[in-house]
């Protein structure tokens, strides 16, 4: 197979985005990656609905779909299931996927077609020029809630885990290299791979995220997850979260007795999805935002069982051809 | 009933009879219409049958509006129409009885259930006493046949339970129809031994209760003769009985086979559609792949996502699901890619008349979406004919690359009739307008003649390209809001199905080509506006009918036809959206309509009085 690199997937198209948007980093952190999943070019889809990040397929020199609000994932759905052998991306936003998408996106989860979907949550709507999102904090103020809103927000983690999803990512948009690490994990996983990023939308919400991904404060504010390995954080990695009464907690290594014995370990494969939705809920100030894979489970996939019905089928048929079907069965002649 | 004696007196032959089946909606009327619909296609009649239910799946028993109908309209003549009034009625209980009092025959017979006509089941009704003991039913044929108690009596020795047992009645009354019309039982015992080939005891109490209707009719004195209904005088060819909803299925089933294409379904399930979603659903030996969508959205957008990657996309509902599914039609619209919408129309708006038949939804599909936004709209017109329209519909979208609307309704959908069945190897070709490796591709080139642009599929290496719904810049197809392209690619989309009608055939006449009267109908309602012109032209009246199934484009020979007639009707179950339609393309002729609204079919009675009185002014 020929050799491809990131130049091969950057389309001729203006990128459009505003300056200092979160999303240019995305793009360019998936034109790197598509060349480490050992594809060929024409076997990419990307699909998008609408919104500042549903303009993504433009920029990308594959296959591509910019369709309608919401509802991305039943398109993804027809494509996979008219055709398995394609690696289709879903791109979306918090109002895309959870507000007018919401029930698309739930249905794709529960069905665990094999998809990556890319959920931009930027926590406000940006292409309608800034009214609140179903992920927007309780309170803040925008044009369409001047007094701050009443809305509760949900939660993407909780929401997708509910929702029974076999693969759940988290990563900030200031973090390239975790990045293109997950997009080749979701690619390898059988299953819809989402993938929550923490995306700054400069112009109607700058800083939303800042208690994660300030500089000042990321050492202590993030925690990036590995399968197999302790639960570690900090500067110096002497920081990490143990399990207490169900409830998690931080500690420090070599203070009040804890060692590294003490320290959960990640298991991103198991099928219970407690822990995961708890490590997922972690927030500042009381503890670092989980980032990286938080769960990676094996569950049959939708296009897989519909082939599989198929081929069986098939093998068993009564009728191989149209015809044999139309005159089968009570007939005369006349 | 047209009936002369033969040489045996005890047995009448026939030239057509209606016969309908009521009952509550649990009694099987369903069920014991269509059987005796499969044995007399058997028997070579030509048929067709009008299921009529209430959309409660149990609604309040023995009440009026729980009465579910079957009616079916045989003859050893060619039969366009379920009938417009039965010869023959069976009344499981006083409420099938009132539902139908109207649409008998007079002297006609009726069956009742008279286990069913007490005090209570009168009340449910809504009689105050016993119907039948006033003096509305003189000079009818009643014959009081008590189903129930004998039905159980039958199977007193079964190993049933009782509500088992109480089911089997429905096998009793058309054991008596099976008698009365002469008609052998082994084609329902064959099926009754497939459909509960898991028990055993219900197969046998089914077939011996049957057979025990079968036997009460041929003692009792109260039926002095049985009748016949011979074959009827088809052409040549092997037969099958179809059911509307099933022959669009086939018909979709062919033209993927024949267009060399995977089909694909995105469906939600409503009615009266949803058959088309399990008949399609069986067939997964086919290669066919049916998604059960999680609503009817993402029914419309899965098929164009599969259509994207190579499918022979479909998705089927009716009115209140055509107008969810508005946006993805747009998107594929402006992506021009194939996509075949069926809208199995009932009656609206809203939820509705869900189970009743109406072509109300035909603005909706012209129009019923954002922006200049034009579609092809076809309409199949009997339930045979689905297939065709069907395999027509694929072919269009897939040569074209842009997407067909196709009407039925409940009446085509849920109605059978006897059809010659079709090779797939006499049906069109059908060459998809695909771009292939190697091409030099630009996705909103397209051919000079028909406008089309070509489709590249994904996978196909060299012909990356973006497709959306934001207005394409002509030939390169990317993103444009240029003031100038934004109206001339609104011009080519509706050029593109303009140009249609140079392919289409021209419309036909049927019966006078000029004259007085122009009787116009499209879709459904052909059955009955066939008959009743029939009748009319038997008695030499100038009229013609010309009925459409090619609604956008028209065919362009339509503004021809119009000006060959002094007066013009058009016949439609809505208030008028034909006609309207007719007024915006045709302007200074004059449309007189006849309309109904009442979830029914037109009667060929009532149509053929207002041409007579259309032509006597």
């Amino acid at each position: 197979m020929e050799k491809l690199t990131n130049k091969d997937f950057s389309s001729d198209q203006e990128v459009r985005w505003c300056p200092g948007c979160g999303d240019y980093a995305i793009l360019r952190a998936m034109q790197k990656s598509l060349p480490l999943l050992n594809r060929k070019k024409e076997d990419f889809i990307f699909i998008s609905g609408i919104g500042c990040s549903s303009r993504f397929p433009y920029y990308m020199d594959t296959y591509g779909f910019h369709s309608i609000h919401g509802r991305a994932p039943a398109f993804a759905t027809g494509m996979k299931l008219a055709n398995p052998n394609l690696s289709i991306w879903q791109i979306t936003g918090d109002g895309d996927a959870l507000a007018i998408g919401g029930n698309h996106f739930i249905h794709a989860l529960r069905r665990n077609i094999d998809i990556n979907i890319l959920l931009f949550n930027n926590e406000i709507y940006g292409l309608t020029k800034g009214q609140f999102s179903p992920t927007s904090k309780k309170g803040i103020k925008t044009k369409s809630n001047p007094h701050g809103t009443t809305d509760e927000p949900f939660s993407p983690s909780d929401l997708s885990l509910g929702a029974k999803s076999s693969f759940f990512a988290r990563v900030v948009d200031t973090n390239p290299k975790l990045m293109q690490k997950i997009f080749v994990e979701a690619e390898a996983h059988k299953g819809t791979s989402l993938i929550e990023i923490m995306q700054n939308c400069v112009i109607f919400n700058d800083k939303t995220f800042s208690s994660i991904t300030g500089k000042d404060v990321k050492k202590d504010a993030q925690l990036t997850l590995e399968h197999g390995k302790p639960i570690l954080y900090g500067a110096t990695m002497n920081k990490g979260i143990i399990l207490n009464k169900f409830k998690l907690e931080t500690v420090i290594i070599g203070e009040n007795g804890i060692t590294i014995d003490d320290i959960l370990v990640h298991d991103a494969y198991e099928q219970d999805s407690t822990l995961h939705a708890m490590l997922a809920r972690m927030r500042p100030p009381e503890f670092p935002a989980a980032l990286g894979v938080i769960r990676s489970v094996k569950r049959s996939t939708f296009d897989n069982d519909m082939n599989s019905q198929i081929d069986h089928e098939k093998k068993n048929a009564k009728f191989n051809n149209v015809n044999e079907l139309l005159f089968s069965g009570d007939t005369w002649n006349v | 009933m047209q009936s002369k004696i033969m040489n045996n007196p005890k047995v009448v032959d026939l030239e057509k009879v209606v016969i309908k089946f009521a009952g509550d909606s649990g009694d099987g009327m369903q069920l014991t219409g269509t059987q005796f619909t499969d044995t007399s296609a058997l028997l070579g009649n030509d048929l067709a049958t009008f299921p009529d239910y209430p959309a409660e799946i149990r609604a309040p028993q023995g009440t009026v509006a729980g009465v579910s109908g079957f009616q079916i309209h045989i003859g050893s003549i060619d039969i366009n129409t379920p009938g417009d009034i039965a010869d023959v009625l069976v009344a499981m209980n006083p409420a099938a009885l009132k539902a139908n009092k109207n649409f008998i025959k007079k002297g006609g017979s009726i069956i009742i259930n008279i286990d069913s006509f007490n005090q209570r089941d009168f009340e449910k009704a809504g009689y105050k006493q016993s119907p039948l003991e006033d003096n509305s039913f003189e000079g009818y044929n009643l014959i009081e046949a008590p189903i129930t108690k004998l039905t159980r009596e039958t199977l007193k020795d079964s190993k049933l339970d009782g509500k088992s047992i109480g089911r089997a009645k429905n096998m009793f009354a058309l054991g008596i129809v099976y008698w009365m019309f002469n008609r052998p039982m082994q084609q329902t015992e064959s099926f009754l031994k497939t459909k509960f080939k898991k028990s055993p005891d219900l197969v046998e109490a089914n077939i011996k209760v049957m057979h025990a209707g079968y036997n009460f009719a041929d003692t009792i004195e109260a039926l002095s003769s049985s009748y016949t209904v011979l074959s009827a005088k088809l052409p040549k060819g092997t037969y099958r009985n179809v059911m509307g909803n099933q022959a669009m299925s086939w018909g979709f089933l062919a033209a993927a086979e024949n267009a060399k294409k995977e089909l694909f379904l995105g469906s939600y399930p409503i009615t009266p559609a949803s058959d088309i979603l399990h008949e399609l659903a069986k067939h997964k030996n086919l290669g066919v792949k049916t998604f059960q969508a999680e609503d009817e959205i993402a029914g419309v957008c899965s098929a164009i996502g599969a259509s994207f990657c190579g499918s022979l996309a479909i998705t089927t509902t009716s009115g209140p699901g055509l107008a969810l599914k508005g946006e993805g039609i747009g998107l594929a619209i402006m992506t021009e890619l194939p996509l075949v919408v069926v809208d199995v129309q009932r009656g609206g708006p809203s939820t509705g008349l869900p189970t009743k038949t109406e072509q109300s939804d035909l603005m909706q599909a012209l129009y019923g979406r954002n922006g200049e936004s034009p579609a092809v709209v076809l309409a199949s017109s009997t339930p045979a004919n689905c297939f065709d329209w069907a395999y027509q519909a694929s072919k269009i979208t897939l040569e074209h690359n842009t997407p067909v609307i196709l009407l039925s309704d409940g009446y085509l959908g849920n109605g059978a009739e006897p059809w010659k069945i079709k090779s797939t190897n006499d049906m069109p070709k059908i060459n998809p307008n695909v771009a292939r490796e190697g091409d030099d591709y630009l996705p909103y080139a397209r051919d000079k003649k028909i406008l089309s642009r070509k489709i590249a599929i994904p996978g196909t290496k060299g012909l990356e390209h973006r497709l959306g719904g934001l207005e394409k810049e002509d030939i390169t197809g990317n993103v444009s809001y240029d003031p100038e392209n934004h109206e001339k690619m609104c011009k080519i989309r509706s050029e593109k199905i303009n140009r249609l009608s140079n392919i289409i055939p021209e419309q036909k006449i049927y019966g006078n080509e000029s004259g007085n009267l122009l009787v116009i109908g499209w879709g459904g309602t052909f059955g009955s506006l066939y008959s009743a012109v029939d009748t009319l032209l038997k008695d030499e009246n100038s009229v013609g009918l010309c009925h459409f199934n090619y609604i956008n484009p028209l065919p362009r020979n339509t503004k021809e036809i119009l000006s060959k007639f002094n007066r013009i009707v058009v016949c439609e179950l809505n208030a008028g959206q034909f006609a309207n339609y007719l007024r915006m393309n045709f302007q200074g002729f004059v449309f007189e309509q006849y309309n109904k609204l009442q979830g029914f079919p037109f009667t060929s009675i009532e149509l053929e009085s207002h041409f007579k009185l259309l032509l006597s002014k």
